[in-house]
């Protein structure tokens, strides 16, 4: 039961990254296009899409608080003021694809809440990530350090890096949905935003070892660990040259390889552990009562269903968007 | 008061729950009148339903955004300002709360895109049946939540264990008669919600004489409605007084404002509770035995008074009283407008009848109301409990949040949801005052196809011609 539930959650988190990541990205690649044809393009390649993808963040959370409640309440009150800017980021880049298209003369509002909402809520996600990787005080189930703990040079790092990342995926996503000026744009970053995060993992590959951080050594004690770089590079190999080739629909799924391989890299790296290194993962586990009843149910039935909606979905909406999707 | 952490998360869970069910009761009944709509439109093939159905899906779309939003807040919420609760009730909340995301949220969200920008894309009967399962997604969430909330009120089937609440009976946690009352008292609130809400839209195209035919639909059908919908609404919140009564005492006391134990007992129907000298100013009662017959249908019922009850237990006493008081008379004054517009409207003189348009149109605020003050009174009557009996609200805090830092997000959270609201309100009412009009969306030939939408851009023929006054 434990271990399904653990690899629920893995494979929920790494579906919100892939699905919320493009649209994030493309909310950031939105801050730098031209235009009001582009932005309305880009726009339209992810609104009928986006509510569906922040759910994962959503049912992440929930088999977080049903199945590991210790995890649950540690991490949202010990990130009490990063999730805060999460949250206020995703409100409102949320709330600006409903109004940006009802606006007159307010729209660079909801052009800049767009951006920037998608941007802050990024920058926020890596950020905790990278606190969690340095790890956090905990003694006796609850977190015991300072308001500001999470804040560090390599959070902020990790925060640069997953908006480098998120924007990639948005491009590979834009060039997927869309034609014309906004695919032309985006193929042209694609290689300025690949050479970025391969810098970025560089760093903190560097950073890792300058500051001896216990993930480190893992890495070192694990050389199967490395079976996952390894994956990523061929990711990234077929992403070059899908891009050179100009074929629209191979670059996403590359990006998404490559992203699936550093999130395995992590995910194993820290095993047995939930946080590192102080919560084990049997240790965060809710009773079994509760962990069977959400088996039973949610696990064997409604899960599978779950994806097939995604699917459905993403298969309705299929193909380059026209330029009129949208029936306001 | 003293301003400590404790007063500043309550505060803001009240104010961001607040905020994110005047949308959900406003979705759940919209998106089941979509439903509706679009199944009579199938049927009839009449443009009108599809006018309207085109037109309140705008409105629809707008609220929805709002409900996901300041609902993806609840979720973390929980987390960040009441870790200890999280903590203790997740083995039972948060396995109900990842139901409720499962089903529903997974529902609601896959199928809403297919909703807004779908039809061209889709078959006709795809497309009715993704409208059926975004309303079937809001009432399942509806139904969860309730589950989850009835548990903190009436925590059943559960054994303390190392510190948490482990579920030892799922059958108790939910099928137990305190959901079943609370679960359809909120679904009902809620389609009474869009039921008047439609309603009052009509009325006020009839005032300003626009859009006679669509208008004539949206108060008829938003009036029968509500005619057969407010009776039951009265029946099942009697039925959870009864709960009230059986299991929490103390909020019985506090909405009754009855300080001292009644055998058989006598009702207040308005006062000024003096709770510093247990006793309450300008009050007007009615005499035994009909608070006995009120709260426990019987004649001579011993009712239990504030009195007996150790006052560290006290709920706040004036927030209860006034708040049901305030959504019982919402729901009378709702009884009067759905029954004299039904009535009215079977001898065909409801067009016509400018007092009564009126008060339809002016009554749309009170099913918001009736839910806002509803909520007030079952979760203030709660207190000081979180999970009632068990865990105090003062113990369910993150122990080591700060002042400063809840001052913070609540400000943040205040500004946020004040800017997004006021402009919300605006873009709704913008579309309302423009009313249902404007281009349809051609169903494609074949089903499923991915060729380039066919927009029409002027109305069609047909439905242009539905804006002559009369049907
Ligand atoms: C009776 C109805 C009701 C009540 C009392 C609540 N909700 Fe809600 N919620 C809904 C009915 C609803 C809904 C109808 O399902 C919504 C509103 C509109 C929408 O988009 O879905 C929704 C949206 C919604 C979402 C976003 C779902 C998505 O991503 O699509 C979350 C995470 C929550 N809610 C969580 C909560 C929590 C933690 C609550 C309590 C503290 C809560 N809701 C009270
Ligand atoms: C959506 C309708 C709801 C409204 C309007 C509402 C209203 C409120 C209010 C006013 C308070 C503050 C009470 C006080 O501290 O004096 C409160 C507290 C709380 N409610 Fe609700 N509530 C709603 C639904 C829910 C649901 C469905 C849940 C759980 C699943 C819930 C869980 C809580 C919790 C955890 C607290 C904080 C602790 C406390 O102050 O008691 N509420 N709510
Ligand atoms: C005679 C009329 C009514 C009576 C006797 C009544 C009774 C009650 C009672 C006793 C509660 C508190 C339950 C608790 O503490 O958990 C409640 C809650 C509530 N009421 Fe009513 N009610 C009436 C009318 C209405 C109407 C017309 C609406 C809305 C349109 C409404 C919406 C609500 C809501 C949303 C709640 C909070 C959810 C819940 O606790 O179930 N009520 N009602």
């Amino acid at each position: 039961m434990v271990m399904f539930w653990v690899t629920l959650l893995a494979i929920s988190i790494l579906i919100y990254v892939l699905l919320d990541g493009f649209d994030l990205g493309v909310g950031m690649l939105f801050g730098i296009a031209r235009g009001e044809p582009s932005r309305h393009a880009m726009i339209s390649a992810v609104a009928p899409v986006w509510d569906g993808n922040e759910t994962w963040l959503v049912v992440s959370g929930v088999i977080l608080w049903g199945a590991f409640p210790l995890v649950y309440s540690i991490l949202m009150s010990a990130f009490y003021l990063p999730v805060l800017l999460m949250l206020a980021g995703l409100i409102l880049r949320g709330v600006a694809f409903e109004f940006r298209s009802k606006a007159k003369r307010m729209r660079w509002i909801w052009n800049a809440s767009f951006a920037a909402g998608s941007l802050v809520a990024t920058f926020i996600q890596g950020l905790m990530v990278g606190a969690l990787v340095e790890g956090l005080p905990i003694s006796d189930g609850r977190y015991v350090g300072g308001e500001f703990d999470w804040f560090g040079p390599f959070a902020v790092l990790c925060g640069a890096g997953l908006c480098i990342g998120y924007a990639l995926l948005g491009a590979c996503w834009l060039v997927r949905k869309c034609g014309g000026e906004v695919r032309d744009h985006a193929y042209r970053l694609i290689p300025y935003l690949s050479a970025a995060l391969l810098v970025f993992l560089i760093a903190v590959f560097a950073y890792a070892l300058a500051e001896h951080l216990p993930v480190m050594t893992r890495w070192l004690d694990r050389p199967s660990l490395f079976v996952f770089p390894v994956i990523g590079a061929l990711g990234a190999i077929a992403l070059a040259a899908s891009v050179h080739r100009r074929d629209d629909a191979l670059p996403f799924p590359m990006v998404a390889v490559i992203f699936a391989a550093a999130f395995g890299t992590l995910a194993i790296s820290f095993w047995p552990y939930m946080i590192p290194f102080s919560i084990t993962i049997e240790q965060a586990a809710a009773p079994h009562s509760s962990l069977a009843f959400m088996f039973w149910g949610e696990g064997l039935f409604v899960f599978p269903l779950m994806l097939l909606y995604t699917i459905i979905s993403l298969s309705v909406f299929r193909g380059k968007t026209a330029a009129s999707t949208d029936n306001y | 008061m003293d301003i400590t952490a404790l007063l500043l998360s309550r505060l803001q869970f009240a104010f961001t729950v607040s905020f994110h069910i005047i949308f959900p009761s406003f979705t759940i009944g919209l998106a089941a009148w979509l439903t509706v709509l679009e199944a009579l439109h199938l049927a009839t093939g009449r443009p009108a339903y599809r006018l309207l159905f085109e037109f309140w899906l705008k409105i629809f779309a707008v609220a929805f955004g709002f409900g996901v939003v300041s609902g993806v807040v609840m979720a973390f919420e929980i987390g960040t300002n009441w870790s200890d609760f999280s903590r203790m009730t997740g083995p039972i909340q948060g396995v109900l709360l990842s139901y409720e995301t499962f089903t529903a949220f997974a529902l609601e969200a896959g199928f809403l895109g297919v909703l807004l920008f779908g039809r061209p894309k889709v078959a006709p009967w795809f497309y009715l049946l993704s409208t059926a399962m975004v309303a079937l997604g809001t009432t399942l969430s509806a139904f969860w939540i309730m589950i989850n909330n009835s548990w903190m009120q009436v925590p059943f089937g559960y054994v303390v264990e190392n510190g948490m609440f482990a579920p030892n009976d799922w059958t108790k946690i939910i099928f137990n008669s305190v959901v079943w009352s609370r679960f359809p008292h909120m679904l009902l609130a809620a389609y009474l919600t869009g039921a008047f809400c439609v309603a009052a839209a009509g009325a006020w195209y009839l005032l300003r004489r626009t859009f006679i035919a669509e208008a004539k639909i949206m108060l008829r059908m938003g009036l029968y409605l509500a005619a057969v919908l407010v009776p039951v609404q009265l029946v099942f919140g009697h039925l959870n007084g009864e709960y009230v009564v059986r299991y929490q005492p103390a909020k019985m006391a506090a909405i009754e404002a009855r300080w001292h134990n009644e055998q058989p007992a006598s009702e207040v129907l308005l006062a000024w509770p003096d709770v510093a000298n247990r006793r309450n100013l300008f009050a007007i009662t009615l005499p035994p035995p009909l608070g006995s017959l009120i709260d426990s249908d019987s004649l001579d019922a011993a009712e239990v008074g504030l009195d007996s009850i150790p006052e560290n237990d006290w709920p706040p006493v004036l927030i209860p009283f006034f708040t049901f008081r305030i959504m019982v008379g919402c729901g009378f004054l709702m009884l009067a407008v759905a029954w004299i517009g039904a009535y009215l409207s079977r001898k065909g003189r409801l067009a016509r009848n400018r007092t009564l348009l009126w008060a339809t149109f002016l009554s749309f605020p009170l099913p918001f109301i009736a839910t806002l003050t509803g909520w007030f009174t079952a979760e203030v009557g709660r207190q000081p409990w979180v999970v009632y009996g068990v865990l105090r609200t003062a113990n369910a805090m993150t122990p080591f949040l700060t002042t400063q830092t809840a001052m913070i997000s609540l400000v943040v959270f205040c500004a946020i949801y004040t800017f997004i609201f006021a402009f919300g309100i605006y873009y709704i009412y913008r579309l309302l005052r423009a009313g249902p009009v404007g281009r349809l969306v051609q169903p494609p030939a074949a089903a499923f196809s991915n060729r380039p939408l066919s927009v029409v851009d002027e109305p069609d023929a047909a439905s242009a011609a539905l804006h002559v006054p009369g049907e």
